[in-house]
């Protein structure tokens, strides 16, 4: 194996890595926020990659294009399943972790049986696009444009969000929320809106990773199935681990 | 307190007595092949949802990698026989013994994980185990073993022209894991799990050995649930790595338990029954579209039933015994 090779395949893992990443990231925000694992989060990047898909067929507007409108409708999709799922998972009194396991869970089965149902488990691609199939070269080093691209969105939504969390009114409530969601409500902070944003957030930062993943992977309603999902969930314990969130006594 | 629990266990042993009597007969009256697979899939679930339950229920450590057990137990018969011409019998020992050790070996590192790390760790592991079966060609890699028929006997445990020992089988196999799970739940251990589940610091200072009681739950669940995984590589007598280890058995495991009621001595038992007729009906009657009208059925009745009765279907009955006492 020569040099040239290490480099080659440390540059595809980094760049694969950093969109991996943004997958992640939206898992992380939700599980730091109020310790749900969302089981159906490979599901959410199902839909925005078949959202991106339908959009190039029917529309042909180019992923990059249709990436912020993708992340738009999954913010309100993440919002929509707290609203209806999750809100009423977490107030369970008999084994609670149990069933947030299980809801989300079912959720992903039942987004994936809908997705088999109405897209057909045909295998879908964006057949041509800006990006797509493109490559540069540096320093005899080839990379992929597309995930040049989704590496350089990655970082990207990683500081949009770093500045979200740390500058804006929201992500100090939510910040308030995860330390105690109690106290928070003391102060007129509706617990039930800050999750609802904080799902949004989480859904609409993989609508975004599923909109250029689009670019260069096939789509079918199994894309997502849970060895995404695992694999984020993998990369959520970092993160996670590090910080206080586990080591905080469960919320009463 | 003592004397109602053990008369409720008393009564418990009675009703399932009756109940495993009546199973039996029902083979004598139900001729048709269809509804015997699906009494025997069944049962293997009761078997399978009870051991764990032995561990998620019981003792609060919520597996989603049991498929690697299950799968350890078929492969382990199937690789036995066909490689080395061992009876099945030993293979099940074999694999219910190589699971235990397994699952203790694994649980060395991840007991020390707590809540949704531990399940991760679970899901990754079996996942791992099932690629690694992939691409073990010894093995038969993606394509499986295919069991050869030599003669219907209960020696080599093949029966191609009734499904009646089977089922008789699946019948004891599920009485085993019911007997097992009643033993326990009044030994030792089953109060130390318990412990472990409600409060693991609590248990610690009390003097449970919190790390060893969670490896004997692990050990106990495997066993059993490797022991189900023998039989089923028996019963369909061909497996691949996907049929046996695929992530689908880990869940289908753990639902009838969830539906039912985690941690109860008839949740397991209670949501077998409800569950697989209604998979198997929903899969024949509607799944035959290959649209997965089966999956949004079966996805929307697990989140519908985990948020409406969390304590499991087992809440009704008792709750109704409770108000007929009042």
């Amino acid at each position: 194996m020569t040099a040239e090779t290490i480099i080659q395949s440390l540059a595809s893992g980094l760049l694969m890595g950093l969109l991996y990443g943004l997958i992640a990231v939206g898992l992380a925000l939700i599980f730091g926020l109020m310790d749900v694992v969302n089981f159906a989060h490979g599901e959410f990047l199902m839909i925005a990659m078949y959202a991106t898909f339908f959009l190039f067929a029917f529309f042909a507007l180019d992923p990059l294009l249709s990436a912020p409108l993708v992340a738009a409708a999954l913010f309100l999709f993440g919002a929509v399943v707290y609203l209806l799922v999750v809100r009423f998972a977490v107030r369970a009194k008999a084994n609670a972790g149990m069933v947030q396991i299980f809801s989300t869970f079912g959720l992903a089965i039942v987004m994936r049986g809908f997705a088999q149902f109405f897209f057909t488990p045909d295998y879908r691609s964006v057949t041509h696009s800006w990006l797509g199939g493109k490559t540069v070269s540096i320093a005899g080093i080839f990379l992929p444009v597309p995930q040049l691209v989704g590496a350089l969105v990655s970082i990207a939504a990683f500081v949009a969000l770093y500045f979200f969390i740390n500058r804006t009114d929201f992500g100090r409530a939510l910040e308030a929320t995860r330390e105690d969601a109690g106290a928070v409500a003391l102060v007129g902070i509706d617990k039930n809106r800050v999750f609802a944003l904080g799902w949004g957030l989480g859904a609409a930062l993989v609508g975004l990773a599923g909109a250029i993943m689009a670019i260069f992977f096939y789509i079918y309603p199994d894309v997502g199935a849970w060895h995404w999902a695992a694999s984020a969930a993998c990369s959520v314990r970092l993160p996670a681990a590090s910080s206080s969130v586990w080591s905080k006594p469960p919320p009463h | 307190m003592d004397t109602s629990f053990a008369q409720r266990r008393r009564r418990d042993l009675i009703v399932a007595v009756c109940l495993a009597a009546i199973a039996a007969l029902v083979p004598l009256f139900v001729k048709d092949v269809y509804v015997q697979n699906i009494m025997v899939l069944t049962l293997m679930y009761a078997a399978l949802s009870q051991s764990w339950n032995i561990l998620s229920g019981y003792c609060g450590q919520i597996s989603l990698g049991h498929a690697l057990y299950f799968g350890l137990g078929a492969y382990t018969t199937a690789l036995l026989f066909t490689k080395f011409g061992v009876l099945p019998w030993f293979g099940m020992l074999g694999g219910g013994l190589i699971s235990a050790a397994i699952a203790m070996a694994l649980g060395y590192p991840c007991f020390r994980l707590r809540g949704h790390y531990f399940v991760i760790a679970t899901i990754v592991i079996a996942e791992i185990a099932l690629l690694l079966f992939q691409n073990w060609d010894w093995a038969g890699a993606a394509l499986g073993i295919d069991i050869p028929i030599r003669r219907d006997s209960w020696l080599t445990f093949q029966f191609t022209r009734s499904k009646l020992p089977y089922f008789y089988f699946a019948l004891v196999l599920a009485c085993v894991a019911w007997l097992v799970t009643w033993w326990l739940e009044d030994s030792k251990w089953g109060y130390w799990w318990r412990a472990v589940k409600d409060n693991p610091d609590a248990a610690e200072s009390l003097g449970v050995v919190v790390f060893n009681s969670k490896m004997g739950a692990a050990a106990v669940s495997a066993f059993l649930t490797a022991v189900g995984g023998s039989f089923y590589a028996q019963f369909v007598s061909y497996i691949d790595p996907e049929s046996v280890m695929g992530f689908q058995f880990s869940l289908l495991m753990a639902l009838p338990a969830v539906l039912g009621g985690i941690g109860t001595l008839w949740g397991p038992v209670l949501g077998a029954v409800i569950l697989i007729p209604l998979t198997e009906l929903t899969r024949s009657f509607i799944g035959g579209s290959g649209r997965g009208v089966d999956l949004i059925v079966y996805g929307a009745l697990i989140v519908l039933i985990s948020l409406a009765r969390p304590e499991g279907l087992v809440g009704l009955f008792s709750r109704r015994r409770k108000g007929a006492v009042r």
